[in-house]
């Protein structure tokens, strides 16, 4: 393996970790803000417990969330510290914003919702909770409004060799920006309903605490519905740009090797020859492609050929094409795993409606299953986006290969690729653990040396 | 304004920021299983910074993304030259952050024995490694033309460097017990006070073994950044101060003094360094500087106004948390950790 492979391969790995994390906790953070105004409303021992519970849950994921975040923080300097340097003057700016504003934000109302309990009023705990998931949305914001301007870079000036930034705003209104972050917010916030749904479905499947889950479930069901729904409908438009902006990525991701025709067929699934550039046992729909991209039933997508020889008139000499299978494959599944969400969704939502939810004992165990359909989803959309965008580190402006660190050796590339692997690997199976231990335990699980927390008192001014 | 000059100050007030803060934390986290003998001891300790870490350890993040906005060159090559030991500081801050979570999220023993030790581990390598990258960043390291280290790892594991790590690990660690002996049981704080005093000593003789070093390796013969005055001075009369402080039980401004010790010596560093970011000991024009590894003005201009925004926000929440949670810990309390 090269250098580049093996530091994109450490950054993939650690990345990619984070993401299974990040988006569960940024959805549970608001399914627990709305449960949480639900019980300021009506306090009762019942939903004190219930919200206590997902806390337990959440608070698991999210210190794994927090602490692989480190990481990602530095990690641009010690693997990547060329690219450090032709960006980090547009780069640096929206990470330093990050963690200015959504991480002090997150880590300290996290606290006071932890151990403000007996310290603070109700309706301020109340805020902390609904303040900490502004903030994990927020920090995504900015995340990737940095992330955007890998794949579609404004606002800046070539100037001594780097990107110089001219314009702040521009990196705000990148319109890359505005369908990749609520494509991404949003499906996070139906990776927490379906969390939320699912550990309630194992719960109202046994019969037990039956009241507080169905409560529970429906929330983040109705959460979960609503939030697939506009996935698509936002994913469909960030594949509309993406013709316009990236179209290498999309005809990768279609493993359209030549220009279509005028109505395009949309490819379901084959298997894919990226050598020979013949894709076998094709499985197509008429018209959908056409209709996908230009909500028209004819128009032609560029294909990788065309797209190559663009790319060469206007980069100079290389080989533009990102890994076909991966792209392809990544993108099939998003959209399966899209579709799979609201069609769950929806069903329980008739069941729901139907009054016979509670009876549906095979179909509640599926929801506790499709938890993780959405933590696939989420990473498959994740490698579509990154690695459809190779060769590029930025698009057109900076090549992967020429983004690593020059002065690393190999071997310390090594040793933190297995030492940080090794690491959130032993910590995802301790994190597994404790969750299956706390589902287990249920809402009345106390932790026996403790003295049960008072319910809410609220602050009396005289005994003080 | 001098925009790049700002900047470094921010940093620099960023890390002073972070080292005060977390400089407790990481004491605490090595006390913990010294001075708790029971496991309701533990707790109680833990749950002395329970409230506070997470957003203390934000210092440091947010220094890291602030050196990426401002000073691009800096970052790149910090954090590429520093490889194997921010690797090693960034898998230790992830494991402390994870014993905090889990230890007490199971009952065995063992569990979460296995977790303190850990906790102790994860928090004394930052505390070492800070004093030891200071001594680095005060003594210069090898980086070439292109502004890329060049030396290994064992470069920076030299005499200087390792004095510095202890030096800060021990003043760390005091720092933490003059923490404890402010918020912890008062049986706790009592024995946080024999800690200091049994470690105070050692601290005073590395904290100044380390002050004494820094004539004969730092590179502040050839030119001094600018001339700290009175600073270092007066960062090691704190030093001294602290024993005859905590004998008469001021134990607030014993904590005081080993704070103003950790801001003081950080302003002298970063005084000394200025308006250099990296010494080459290469060659003297190839140190970053505040002039070579900047970001443009626009770019400089911009995070200016975010942060003189944001910052006094931040800092006043961050303030009033500390005092929701001002009470002394108790035996009673329910412990979350």
């Amino acid at each position: 393996m090269t250098d580049v492979g093996l530091a994109r391969l450490q950054f993939g790995v650690t990345t990619i970790y984070h993401f299974l994390i990040v988006p569960l906790t940024i959805g549970t953070a608001l399914q627990l803000a709305i449960l949480e105004t639900i019980y300021w409303k009506n306090p009762t021992p019942k939903m004190r417990a219930l919200l206590d519970f997902f806390g337990r849950l959440f608070l698991l994921n999210f210190a794994l969330g927090v602490v692989t975040g480190i990481l990602q923080e530095f990690q641009f300097g010690m693997n990547w510290s060329s690219y450090s340097r032709f960006v980090g003057d547009v780069f640096g700016a929206p990470l330093a914003v990050e963690a200015l504003a959504a991480f002090f934000l997150e880590s300290t109302f996290i606290a006071i919702w932890i151990f403000g309990w007996d310290w603070v009023s109700p309706r301020l705990h109340l805020w902390s909770i609904w303040l900490v998931a502004f903030g994990t949305s927020l920090s995504a914001f900015w995340i990737l409004t940095a992330n955007s301007f890998m794949q579609e870079p404004v606002g800046f000036m070539l100037r001594h060799g780097r990107a110089e930034m001219v314009n702040f705003f521009a990196l705000l209104g990148n319109p890359q920006l505005w369908v990749e972050f609520p494509h991404t917010e949003i499906a996070a916030l139906a990776t927490g309903g379906f969390f939320v749904a699912g550990i309630s479905a194992v719960f109202l499947r046994k019969g037990e605490h039956v009241e507080e889950f169905h409560l529970s479930f429906r929330v983040a069901i109705l959460t979960a519905a609503v939030a697939s729904i506009v996935v698509i409908i936002i994913g469909h438009e960030q594949a509309q740009h993406l013709i316009v902006a990236q179209p290498m990525k999309m005809a990768a991701s279609e493993a359209l090797y030549h220009t279509s025709s005028l109505h395009a067929p949309w490819t379901l699934i084959a298997w894919i020859g990226p050598v020979r550039q013949v894709n076998r046992f094709v499985i197509a729909i008429p018209y959908m492609l056409s209709i996908l991209a230009y909500n028209s039933l004819s128009g032609r997508v560029l294909g990788i050929d065309a797209l190559q020889r663009l790319y060469v008139h206007r980069y100079g000499p290389g080989w533009y094409v990102p890994p076909i299978v991966v792209t392809f494959w990544a993108f099939r599944l998003m959209i399966l795993i899209g579709f799979l969400m609201a069609g769950l969704a929806l069903w329980a939502l008739w069941l729901e409606h139907k009054g016979v939810l509670l009876k549906a004992k095979t179909f509640l165990k599926v929801m506790t299953w499709a938890i993780g359909l959405p933590l696939l989803g989420n990473i498959m959309g994740w490698v579509m986006t990154e690695v459809g965008r190779q060769p590029w580190v930025v698009f057109s402006l900076m090549k992967t290969a020429d983004g690593v660190s020059p002065t690393v050796p190999m071997a310390d590339i090594w040793i933190t690729l297995l030492g940080f692997g090794g690491l959130y690997g032993v910590l995802g199976y301790i994190d597994a653990r404790l969750l299956i231990k706390y589902v287990r335990l249920g809402p009345e699980a106390n932790e026996p040396e403790s003295p049960h927390p008072p319910l809410f008192q609220v602050p009396n001014p005289t005994d003080s | 304004m001098h925009l790049p000059s700002v900047w470094f100050g921010l940093i620099a007030v960023l890390f002073i920021g972070y080292l005060f803060l977390e400089g407790f934390d990481y004491g605490v986290g090595i006390l913990v299983p010294f001075l708790g003998r029971t496991d309701q001891e533990r707790r109680a300790l833990v749950g002395t910074i329970g409230p506070v870490w997470d957003a203390n350890e934000v210092w440091l993040i947010t220094a890291g993304g602030a050196i990426f906005a401002a000073f691009p060159n800096w970052y790149a090559t910090l954090f590429s030259g520093f490889y194997l030991v921010l690797a090693l500081l960034l898998a230790a801050l992830i494991i402390r952050g994870v014993a905090l979570e889990y230890r007490s999220k199971d009952d065995r023993p063992e569990w979460r024995a296995r977790w303190d030790v850990l906790l102790v581990i994860g928090s004394a390598i930052p505390a070492f490694v800070w004093g030891a990258a200071m001594g680095n960043m005060l003594h210069g390291v090898p980086i070439n033309a292109q502004m890329n280290y060049v030396g290994g790892f064992f470069t920076l594991l030299n005499p200087y460097a390792i004095v510095g790590g202890i030096a800060s690990l021990l003043l760390f660690t005091l720092h933490g017990a003059l923490f404890l002996s402010m918020k912890a049981p008062p049986e706790l704080a009592k024995r946080a006070d024999q800690a200091a005093f049994k470690i105070g000593g050692l601290t005073t003789v590395f904290y100044f073994g380390f002050v004494v070093l820094s004539y004969y390796f730092a590179n502040l013969r050839v030119r001094l950044g600018v001339d700290p005055g009175p600073i270092p001075v007066l960062a090691g009369f704190c030093m001294i101060a602290i024993r005859f402080v905590l004998q008469r039980g001021l134990r607030g401004w014993a904590f005081a003094l080993t704070g103003s010790t950790i801001v003081l010596s950080t302003i002298s560093v970063f005084l000394a360094l200025y308006p250099r970011l990296m010494i080459s000991t290469l060659n003297p024009r190839w140190s970053l500087t505040i002039y070579n590894a900047s970001s443009n003005g626009y770019s400089l201009k911009v995070m200016t106004i975010v942060a003189l925004t944001v910052l006094p926000i931040v800092l006043a929440y961050q303030v009033w948390t500390y005092w929701i949670f001002r009470k002394r810990v108790s035996m009673d309390d329910t412990f979350h950790y």
